[in-house]
């Protein structure tokens, strides 16, 4: 083994540029996965650590006729607070109504929520501090969409609980930044005590949000939905985009893992007197197979090490000053920051290799099996093939 | 003082109106003016844009409060899009998709194709009696017609305006313009009703100018180009299935 790899380095030393950018194809490649992968992962770190901090915190208690996802179900999926739970959780009640910015009509949810809750990073401090009749605060996608600033005073038109129209001016009392949308686009946050005025539904929640230390228990006509059911869809998302990505450098793999199959197939033509030589000095044709294969899979140790040093001080900059993206990306509706930090666990980078690792080592093997079944006189006259 | 007292309220007897009728049967009268067994109607709609207007014409079947029908004819468009109302709920057919879906919740609340109404709109089909109380507080003179002021408080909880204003034509029974208010005082809705018709012994006006007051333009005109009133319509027309017939 200890002469096969002296034998496959000296021999792809020698070979050059064909080594070389056969490393550098697969090194790209290296670069790529372990780098995509590394953007993904943070991306979906950073954006369950957005929506636990601006919506879900540790869970939430569904009403259980309120679907979050169903805005059929907002007017009537409400009830009276549980009255056992309310230490460990913040109440919301949700209703909807319609706003009129200078003329236009637009469709939104008004959320009910604390003023003094400390639970989510929504600045709700801005609502206890306004003195305007209804205080409101709005996310920056919408205070965009719908040209309002803090202080502008628009007309909202809700229903009370009976379904009878009632029409007020609120005030925008402050504007908030967040990379979670749906806290954000068409949605109005006031005091719920404000909103239950508004709407009748005084002590009515829609769902409550679990605070640190809650404890699921069975409460009648309310259902806990676990962090994991919450984040259930940016996964899912997430996982989307993985695989579509996956297609990317498959592709790309190919196209290296090709480049050492092809390498591999002419130096077997090539070194036919070579191999007959191996032979007739006294290997064994397992022993010469062993050194071509070992040639292909030095090919991924080489690219392991080019992409180390070129792709390193990327990841490590990257990883620390994060990437940049284009402005408007939070409002394509995802959770998605305008900076993402890649995460390179050592699980990506060692998967990786392990990857490159076995491909090159596969497709190394592969033509070199033509050497078990070779006759050693041909092989040195160079008729092997 | 005491005879002061009395002096200011005799003569504030003497100021109202001599023979001030009751609201509530000017409201009654109303209704039965306003409502009938069935109806027959031809009608375009026509919605004022920004920049353009359009004009949806329909053919509309209607049977006491609960139910009706309504057949867009044109532009090409909406050609072939059918509604069906049933006590409290709606289908639309949609032609190009050959779908029915019912609506409800929030998209109730939607704009009836671009227009100043919303399917709610549409669905509102109880009496005016059973809803509001009526007082009159004046009167007022519009396109010729002298007119009694109504104020319409509602009496029940699931009102949807919890105020209206109500000019009644004071011979004909009819209304030439509703203002609907919200429980806050605000202005919600004009609606302006001109081209009065006599339909046998009943008068209706055939033109109504519907106006969403928090929203710019010049709002939606509703004109009434044949009317049938109290004429059989046959069960099917108010079934699903006509929906995709």
């Amino acid at each position: 083994m200890k002469i096969a790899i002296r034998l496959a380095f000296k021999n792809l030393i020698k070979a050059g540029l064909r080594t070389w950018l056969n490393v550098t194809v697969l090194a790209f490649t290296f670069i790529f996965i372990v780098f995509y992968n590394g953007f993904i992962n943070g991306w979906q770190d950073q954006a369950e650590q957005d929506e636990i901090a601006w919506q879900y915190g540790q869970g939430q208690l569904l009403q259980e006729g309120f679907d979050p996802q169903d805005p059929f179900t907002f007017q009537e999926g409400h009830a009276l607070l549980p009255e056992d739970e309310q230490q460990n959780l913040v109440p919301v009640l949700i209703r909807q109504a319609t706003l009129y910015p200078e003329g236009r009509l637009m469709p939104v949810v008004i959320k009910g929520i604390r003023a003094d809750q400390q639970l989510l990073k929504l600045p709700t401090h801005l609502l206890e501090e306004s003195s305007a009749q209804i205080p409101a605060i709005i996310g920056k996608r919408f205070a965009t969409a719908a040209n309002l600033k803090k202080g502008d005073q628009v007309l909202l038109r809700w229903r009370d609980k009976y379904g009878t129209f009632d029409a007020s001016n609120f005030t925008v009392a402050g504007i908030f930044n967040t990379n979670s949308a749906a806290v954000d686009n068409g949605q109005i946050w006031v005091p719920l005590d404000k909103l239950w005025e508004m709407t009748g539904l005084t002590n009515e929640a829609s769902f409550l949000i679990a605070k640190p230390g809650y404890q699921a228990t069975a409460t009648e006509g309310w259902e806990f939905k676990d962090l994991d059911y919450l984040l259930s869809d940016l996964r899912a998302a997430v996982n989307m985009e993985r695989s579509t990505s996956a297609i990317i450098y498959l592709v790309l793999l190919c196209i290296a893992l090709l480049a050492i199959f092809d390498t591999q197939v002419l130096s077997i033509f090539r070194r036919q007197q070579e191999i007959g030589t191996y032979i007739a000095l006294g290997m064994t044709r397992k022993q010469v197979l062993g050194i071509f294969t070992v040639e292909g899979s030095m090919y991924s140790i080489f690219a392991m090490v080019v992409g180390g040093l070129i792709g390193l001080p990327i990841f490590i900059y990257t990883a620390t000053q994060g990437i940049g993206l284009f402005d408007g990306i939070d409002e394509m509706g995802i959770s998605i920051a305008n900076r993402v930090y890649p995460t390179f666990g050592f699980g990506l980078v060692a998967g990786t290799v392990i990857l490159l690792l076995i491909s090159a080592t596969l497709v190394s093997f592969l033509p070199a099996r033509k050497i078990a079944t070779m006759n050693p006189v041909n092989a040195l006259k160079g008729k092997m093939l | 003082m005491k005879s002061l007292f009395i002096i200011l309220l005799t003569s504030g007897f003497f100021f109202m109106p001599q023979g001030s009728p009751d609201a509530n049967a000017i409201l009654k009268k109303l209704d039965a003016n306003m409502t009938s067994k069935t109806l027959v109607s031809k009608s375009e709609m026509i919605i004022y844009g920004r920049r353009n207007s359009r004009t949806i014409i329909a053919k509309g079947y209607s049977e006491g409060q609960d139910k009706s029908f309504t057949e867009y004819l044109s532009p090409e468009r909406e050609k072939g899009t059918k509604m069906l109302k049933l006590e409290d709920r709606l289908w639309i057919y949609s032609p190009s998709t050959d779908r029915t879906i019912q609506l409800s919740g929030h998209m109730l609340r939607q704009s009836v194709m671009g227009s100043d109404l919303s399917y709610e709109d549409m669905m509102e089909d109880r009496k005016m009696t059973e809803i509001y109380n009526a007082i009159v507080i004046g009167e007022e003179t519009i396109g010729g017609r002298i007119t009694w002021i109504l104020e319409l408080t509602a009496k029940v909880d699931d009102a949807t305006y919890e105020k209206r204003k109500t000019w009644v034509d004071q011979e004909r029974y009819i209304p030439l313009k509703e203002e609907l208010f919200a429980k806050s005082g605000q202005l919600l809705k004009k609606i302006e009703m001109s081209a009065v018709k006599q339909f046998g012994n009943r008068w209706y006006p055939t033109k109504m100018n519907f106006k969403d007051m928090l929203k710019e333009g010049k709002g939606t005109d509703f004109v009434a180009t044949e009317m049938q009133f109290d004429v059989k319509i046959p069960d099917y027309i108010f079934t699903k299935a006509s929906l995709k017939k």
